[in-house]
């Protein structure tokens, strides 16, 4: 039986969308920049996945850039951002548990001169909204917090967020990260002060290689590659039509079935939950089940290193990640994790599982029976 | 330009009777070498020399790649082939070989005829001493130094002539095979492929045994490893590679013996498995990536404790080597990248807080004692289900 828990990091595609994919390939595989029918074609596909994902965030078509995936929505919305905004300040913020595409382009930024400041979180992962007024200049010009943690699916409050922002600067930028939200929220970046959100297709069972950046029209921002001026000039180079087909005919599924997949994700996480809090020595990491996003849940399994359980796991066909990836030569620990200052031997033994439409049930028991039998097995060899 | 290499080897040619088995190794390598660059060769042996001609266009740098990996070869020098039209245009060519291979260079120079052809004309010191005047008259910023030459103009008088004065360095050693097979125990470290590329240097077949542990090793860790002997193979030539689940024995000894004896009784016992393969495979030794002090597991005690459990030859090629002269090689031979892949084993259950450094035999031997209800069968058993991956460059 194969048991694939690793929904955030990447997911199995719709047959729907795979079916868009390989049309788009093989039969109607125009450049939309082309004069003839085969390039009219293609447009329409593009102009109608504009269209499908400006609805599913109640925004305009002409707010919606395609790229090629969550990271380079990241880096275009913050290293835009920066450059076209700094002469109105040099401050940015950033969550301190963003994914890496943040984290290091923020750090980049820091390197061309702007002045980087990391937020803290609270133990549950959520943004310290105090500090963030602290923090907060007239001379910051861009916040970035991501809206569902990656690792242990907590859930900011980004509309509050928003509101500390422009009350301090109204011309700041806000920025976020949806790749773990879109698809699983209602997101209404007009509604709750986002100027700039970023989204994955392979997130949401689309293809991998296509992501999203949604940019307010009144939002300022520059380009930050160049070539033949495709998408407005925002983002040159040919366009990614199977991929842009694909992660329309993605959304457009997983928001028809937002209601009751949700619903179906909790339960499934519930009942892992509780599974995994039937053995001894385990401890959720972050927000309570039904607190965090439907899809995430975290778990230290004390005693046991992270890499071995998986590894054990995996022996039997399920496949989930590690919260922190070990190893000997280079230790690297989770962002996240650490910046919810949770005690070093629950960081080292936590495990991240993630749910997805297609996880059943079966599955589930599955692996909570294969964690009853692991866990005490493994816990016999520690180093001593 | 080049159509042929001159393949240049020392050790081969002092080895009496046995030099012919010598060169055909090495001609064999070569033309296995050659494979898989493109173009088409010709390898042959003429008059003590190993020739490389080339048969059509081919790509000057993937050659001499190839070659350089070719244990047993010393030097490579890319030939230029001549009609013989007479000394006059012999003399022309020369003249112009050296403008486009040194143009304004200012340097000394010797020229070396080796006449084969006897019916040539004129014989090889008449052939070098008016080579070298011409080559005076029409370069003047070359002059004759007859004792320590920077360049060495070779003159070949053949069928054809032969003209090289450049030798790119080979890698030495001798043809792999012609010294017998020996057994490398593999890791994903920097040590191992290094001790492996040393002893096949001087000719042996290596073949290899890995040891991982899951599910505290990850299958990426297995992967560096053949990643690693691919790397090798392309000095030494296929390897068969066998990986040993290693896991039950590890909990085994785990569980009955005193944790600062775990890794040196896990060595004595891998040192026993690999031998089992060596015996299977015909080595004629074993070979590990060890060096003197480098950790508790190689003080010269540990060392002598893992030592006493092999019957055949342990070689330990880096056992006077310092870890930055290990990590030189390895990067000359390009394993370093890999070997420091993050992928080390997660296992570090298995290491002892503070391990023995001066183990005592007996003692060692004692906790071995605790084993014996069940070890020789684990033994078996990961013998048993080793699985052998085979490795070749191009796999």
């Amino acid at each position: 039986m194969e048991v694939y828990l690793d929904n955030s990091a990447t997911t199995r595609c719709y047959d729907e969308v795979a079916a868009v994919v390989a049309r788009t390939m093989v039969e109607d595989y125009g450049n939309p920049s082309s004069m003839h029918y085969k390039g009219v074609e293609a447009e329409g596909y593009m102009r109608r996945a504009r269209s499908v994902l400006a609805r599913s965030l109640k925004v305009k078509d002409k707010e919606i850039f395609f790229t090629s995936g969550g990271t380079e929505s990241d880096n275009l919305a913050l290293i835009g951002a920066a450059r076209a905004n700094w002469r109105a300040g040099k401050r940015v913020l950033a969550s301190a548990m963003e994914h890496p595409a943040v984290l290091n382009t923020m750090q980049y930024l820091a390197e061309e001169g702007f002045e980087v400041r990391y937020l803290p979180v609270d133990s549950q992962g959520i943004v310290k909204l105090d500090a963030l007024e602290k923090e907060m200049t007239e001379d910051t010009i861009l916040v970035s917090v991501m809206y569902v943690n990656n690792e242990v699916g907590s859930v900011q409050p980004v509309a509050d967020i928003a509101r500390v922002i422009k009350k301090r600067n109204p011309q700041a930028l806000f920025h976020v990260d949806a790749v773990q939200a879109y698809g699983k929220y209602d997101i209404r970046p007009k509604r709750d002060g986002i100027d700039l959100l970023s989204i994955s297709g392979h997130k949401i069972h689309g293809p991998k290689g296509i992501g999203v950046l949604y940019v307010d029209e009144k939002a300022k921002i520059r380009a930050i590659n160049y070539g033949g001026g495709q998408q407005g000039g925002m983002r040159s180079g040919t366009d990614n039509v199977p991929g842009i087909a694909g992660i329309a005919k993605a959304a457009e599924l997983i928001y028809a079935g937002l209601e009751r997949d949700n619903q179906r994700l909790y339960a499934l996480k519930e009942q892992l939950a509780e599974g995994i809090l039937d053995i001894e020595g385990t401890v959720l990491n972050g927000p309570a089940p039904r607190e965090g996003a439907p899809h995430i849940l975290n778990a230290s399994f004390l005693g046991i290193r992270s890499e071995v359980l998986l590894h054990a796991l995996e022996e039997r066909g399920i496949c989930v990640s590690a919260g922190s990836a070990c190893s000997s030569n280079h230790p690297s620990e989770s962002a996240t994790l650490a910046a919810m200052f949770l005690p070093r031997e629950r960081i080292d033994s936590a495990l991240r599982f993630s749910l997805g439409v297609f996880n059943t049930e079966e599955e589930i028991s599955f692996c909570v029976q294969a964690l009853k039998e692991l866990v005490p097995a493994l816990r016999r060899y520690q180093r001593r | 330009m080049f159509k042929m290499f001159l393949i240049k080897y020392a050790e081969i040619a002092i080895k009496g009777k046995n030099r012919f088995l010598f060169e055909d190794a090495l001609v064999e390598h070569i033309r296995r070498a050659l494979e898989a660059a493109d173009g088409e060769f010709q390898v042959t042996k003429e008059s003590g020399r190993i020739y490389v001609s080339c048969l059509g266009d081919y790509d000057y740098g993937e050659v001499v790649g190839a070659l350089s990996k070719v244990f047993g070869i010393v030097g490579i020098c890319p030939v230029v082939r001549l009609e013989d039209r007479g000394f006059e245009e012999l003399a022309r060519e020369v003249v112009a070989y050296l403008g486009w291979m040194y143009p304004e260079r200012e340097a000394t120079f010797k020229v070396i005829t080796r006449r084969i052809k006897k019916s040539y004309p004129m014989e090889s010191m008449e052939v070098s001493a008016a080579l070298g005047e011409r080559i005076l008259e029409a370069c003047p910023k070359l002059t004759v130094d007859v004792h320590h030459p920077q360049i060495e103009i070779h003159v070949e008088i053949r069928g054809t002539i032969y003209l090289y004065s450049e030798t790119v360095p080979g890698p030495g050693g001798m043809p792999v095979g012609t010294n017998g097979r020996a057994t490398l125990l593999l890791s994903g470290g920097i040590d191992s492929p290094v001790a492996g590329y040393m002893i096949a240097k001087r000719g042996v077949k290596i073949d290899a045994v890995y040891f991982h542990a899951p599910p505290y090793t990850s299958e990426r860790a297995k992967q560096k490893v053949v990643d690693l002997a691919r790397i090798l193979s392309q000095y030494t030539g296929p390897i068969s590679l066998k990986v040993v689940n290693f896991t039950d024995i590890q909990l085994y000894i785990y569980e009955k013996c005193p944790h600062d004896e775990l890794t040196i009784i896990m060595r004595r016992y891998m040192m026993r498995i690999a031998q089992r393969f060596a015996q299977e495979n015909g080595s004629l030794g074993l070979v590990t990536g060890e060096s003197i002090g480098q950790v508790a597991s190689q003080t010269m005690q540990s060392l002598a404790a893992t030592n006493e459990v092999c019957e055949m030859p342990v070689y330990r090629p880096l056992i006077g080597f310092d870890k930055e002269e290990i990590v030189t090689v390895a990067k000359k031979i390009d394993t370093y990248e890999t070997s420091i892949l993050p992928y080390e084993d997660c296992c570090t259950i298995f290491v002892a807080k503070h391990p023995v450094t001066k183990p005592n035999r007996n003692a060692v031997r004692r906790s071995e004692q605790k084993l014996a209800e069940k070890i020789d069968q684990l033994v078996e058993e990961a013998v048993r289900t080793a699985e052998t991956v085979e490795v070749d460059p191009a796999c």
